[in-house]
């Protein structure tokens, strides 16, 4: 199939792998962090560790829209859609995010009514086939969704649908790359750097990372044969003793972002003094709100948000597995109270989580793979 | 295919890392608990629990299985089995298949079918991957206030031919009407029962190491043209439903072919489902090749779009085969030879290792786990 096989080529992953591999030191270990969720699902659903020389580590890195969603914003959003004549829609992802009471999906049981959908628009469709109704879009995501959430606020404004207001969960990248960078636990070498929210903000945010922090960046696409060039880009830069921001996903990403989405961000959308991240805590200025023009679509003016802030459980790690200091498997409950049928983290439900793709797709070590692919790497 | 399974290089361990010996006991901790007896955690019941994956499992085996223990109900293969005793041939027993199925598609009508023929194709099948020949049905219908009659007589009609092209009859049925809103338009049960041949023994339990797994056709039409037919994404595919009797292509198996082992209809949860079936029930390991499996390019198209990998999106006129390694080339032809199996693949082999898992290669050369889902699969967000 065009446009998908040309980039899941294992004769040209072959070539990478053993470039990748003469490109390591003798001695060194290399971490290099993937910090968008949707790297994390590729790495391990098209089994691409596969291909790295034990040297190099991947880390999970904490770009996995709903795993950032702490508990409290669950509970409220539940609070919302059990609120008279309210309907409430959200991505497919946030159906089975454990709040304190249950996730969505249970929420739907005792009988409020939230509906999945694939485009923010989508709602608006909804809150015009049901005038009598309050529809209420829980939106969240990184700078790749926000700019959906403002079109369809414009949208709502421009048609004059006044039974439309958004719960607003947007967060932004660069504080929390930052926080991981100024955490103390973690060496990391480079970056995989995320490829949809550069569509967006483009590459220049990341220059602080290259010259501030002396970590290479490569923004990467989502394809396997993508970050496997990623990962040779970094690798580079590292034998160079270089420490730059390089854009392999030239082909979708514009080096300064895409302006009339960040225009629309900008109109309908500015930054919270504060938010709390799950397993993170309150990060300063990592996540949008609704501007006061747009007061009339914002469900925290319209409705009575509890704002309930509900502790980690105890037993979850998902903050250290979100900064990558640990390793899913290595979470004292992963997979066996905490798994994709019972989630505990918020890790374990989406198919971005590092916990859910490692425990759905990654749960074996390599002397348990029956067929072990051999690759003999080429050193020089 | 066969070969390049079997030219593959045995096992070489590549990654020893310090904390390799950790990780595996972690890994075999999962396992111990993924082996638990279920428990059913949810105080109501939710979508999950009716879209085939890991909750439905437990929601059967928490509450049906543990009310109606018996060892007809324990195997849980798509039809029960029943000897039949001092009756049949010679007064030496015959074996009687018996299945059951209720139809809640929506829409009612989509490209390649209707709930209708759905509803006996979905049960002839069941009978037919028990080995049994279908014999004969029963329909009961559920209607909601208001619902059309031009529309039900269009159902009852691809029943009716349905019924003809799998050379079963509808016996005996039953009619309930609900009140407005209290149902979606139209729902159908319908219940088979079929006649096993002497010395049929199929079961994903028989599964062996070394075994072939065959599928018969392009898999995940019908999930993805029911997706886009309930018309809330927005996508047009040239796709249809493969809704077809599979009780032909079975027999014509069965009788050429004697060393399948098991068979069966991949239905709600799709391909991996199955093949997780076979790993649990059989205590084998399950390899399968990405690239072996046939999947048509709308369908590829549909599920990378959504963000949902088609060996878990529902089939309705393909099957499943474990057969002995050796009948597996014969398998496959004999297959290929009937329309309905034209496109059959031999996917993978069943592995003595390791035990309950299903393992891919993929395409690209990785290798990865294939877990069950735990309810359906849900669209990711970017």
């Amino acid at each position: 199939m065009r446009f998908v096989d040309e980039f899941r080529d294992a004769e040209k992953a072959h070539a990478l792998a053993a470039r990748i591999a003469g490109l390591c030191e003798p001695g060194r270990q290399y971490k290099l962090m993937e910090v968008c969720g949707g790297h994390t699902h590729t790495i391990y659903k098209h089994g691409l560790e596969d291909y790295l020389p034990e040297s190099v580590t991947l880390v999970h890195g904490p770009g996995c829209p709903v795993c950032v969603i702490p508990m409290g914003r669950v509970d409220d959003a539940i609070h919302l859609a059990s609120e008279p004549d309210v309907i409430m829609t959200s991505f497919g992802d946030m159906m089975r995010v454990p709040g304190s009471n249950g996730a969505f999906f249970d929420a739907n049981a005792r009988g409020t009514n939230i509906k999945m959908v694939y485009s923010p628009l989508d709602s608006l469709k909804i809150a015009k086939a049901n005038p009598d109704k309050r529809v209420v879009f829980m939106a969240i995501g990184f700078e790749t969704t926000a700019p959906s959430t403002a079109m369809t606020v414009l949208r709502a404004r421009a048609q004059g649908i006044k039974n439309f207001s958004v719960f607003c969960n947007h967060v932004t990248i660069i504080p929390a790359i930052k926080a991981i960078l100024d955490s103390p636990d973690l060496r990391l070498d480079g970056f995989i750097g995320p490829g949809h929210v550069s569509t967006v903000i483009g590459c220049r945010p990341y220059e602080f990372i290259a010259s501030g922090y002396g970590k290479p960046v490569v923004v990467a696409g989502f394809e396997p044969l993508d970050i496997l060039q990623s990962i040779y880009m970094l690798m580079l830069q590292l034998h160079e003793d270089r420490s730059e921001v390089e854009n392999q996903y030239a082909r979708v990403v514009p080096w300064n972002g895409n302006p009339v989405a960040l225009k629309a961000i900008g109109e309908t959308m500015e930054l919270r003094p504060y938010f709390e991240w799950r397993g993170l805590g309150f990060i300063s200025h990592s996540a949008l709100k609704m501007r006061e023009a747009y007061a009339d679509f914002d469900a925290e003016l319209l409705f009575a948000v509890p704002g309930v802030r509900v502790a980690d459980p105890k037993a979850c790690q998902c903050g250290e597995v979100l900064k990558g200091v640990l390793k899913p498997w290595e979470c004292k409950v992963f997979g066996t109270a905490c798994t994709p049928e019972t989630p505990i983290g918020t890790c374990m439900v989406s198919p971005e989580g590092a916990c859910a793709a490692y425990y759905n797709y990654g749960r074996l070590t390599r002397q348990r793979v029956p067929e072990a692919i051999s690759i003999e790497l080429s050193r020089p | 295919m066969t070969q390049q399974l079997a030219s593959t290089p045995p096992p070489r361990p590549r990654r020893v890392l310090s904390t390799g010996d950790r990780e595996q006991q972690v890994l075999d901790r999962i396992e111990r608990a993924r082996r638990r007896r279920p428990k059913l955690r949810e105080e109501r019941i939710t979508m999950s629990h009716g879209a085939g994956g890991k909750a439905t499992h437990t929601l059967i085996e928490a509450i049906f299985l543990d009310a109606f223990r018996n060892p007809l109900l324990e195997p849980l293969e798509d039809a029960a089995r029943l000897p039949m005793k001092g009756v049949g041939e010679a007064g030496g027993g015959a074996t009687v298949a018996l299945t059951t199925d209720s139809f809640v598609v929506s829409p009612l009508f989509f490209p390649g079918g209707n709930i209708g023929d759905l509803a006996v194709n979905g049960t002839v099948n069941d009978l037919a991957v028990a080995g049994a020949t279908p014999l004969y049905l029963s329909a009961g219908f559920i209607l909601e206030e208001g619902f059309p009659v031009a529309d039900l007589t269009r159902i009852v009609a691809s029943m009716r031919d349905a019924a003809a092209a799998a050379g079963v009859a509808v016996v005996t049925g039953d009619t309930k009407v609900v009140e407005k809103g209290k149902a979606d338009g139209c729902y159908i049960n319908t219940a088979g029962v079929g006649a096993v041949a002497a010395g049929v023994d199929l079961g994903v339990a028989n599964a062996r190491p070394g075994d072939k797994v065959l599928v018969s056709g392009p898999i995940g039409d019908h999930g993805v043209t029911i997706m886009l037919a309930r018309g809330e994404l927005d996508i047009e595919a040239d796709v249809e439903s493969d809704t077809a009797p599979l009780a032909e292509l079975v027999a014509g198996l069965l009788g050429a072919v004697p060393g399948v082992r098991a068979l069966r209809d991949a239905t709600r949860g799709g391909v991996a489902t199955i093949l997780n079936e076979i790993a649990q029930a059989a205590d084998v390991g399950v390899f399968i090749s990405e690239s072996a499996i046939p999947v048509r390019d709308q369908v590829r198209g549909a599920a990378e779009l959504l963000g949902i990998d088609p060996l878990y999106v529902a089939c309705e006129g393909r099957l499943v085969a474990v057969v002995d390694a050796g009948q597996a080339a014969r398998a496959l032809a004999v297959l290929r030879a009937h329309p309905l199996g034209a496109q059959a693949e031999i996917i993978g082999e069943v592995t003595a290792e390791p035990v309950g898992l299903v393992t891919i290669k993929t395409a690209f050369g990785g290798t990865r786990i294939v877990d069950l889902l735990v309810g359906d699969p849900l669209p990711r967000i970017c």
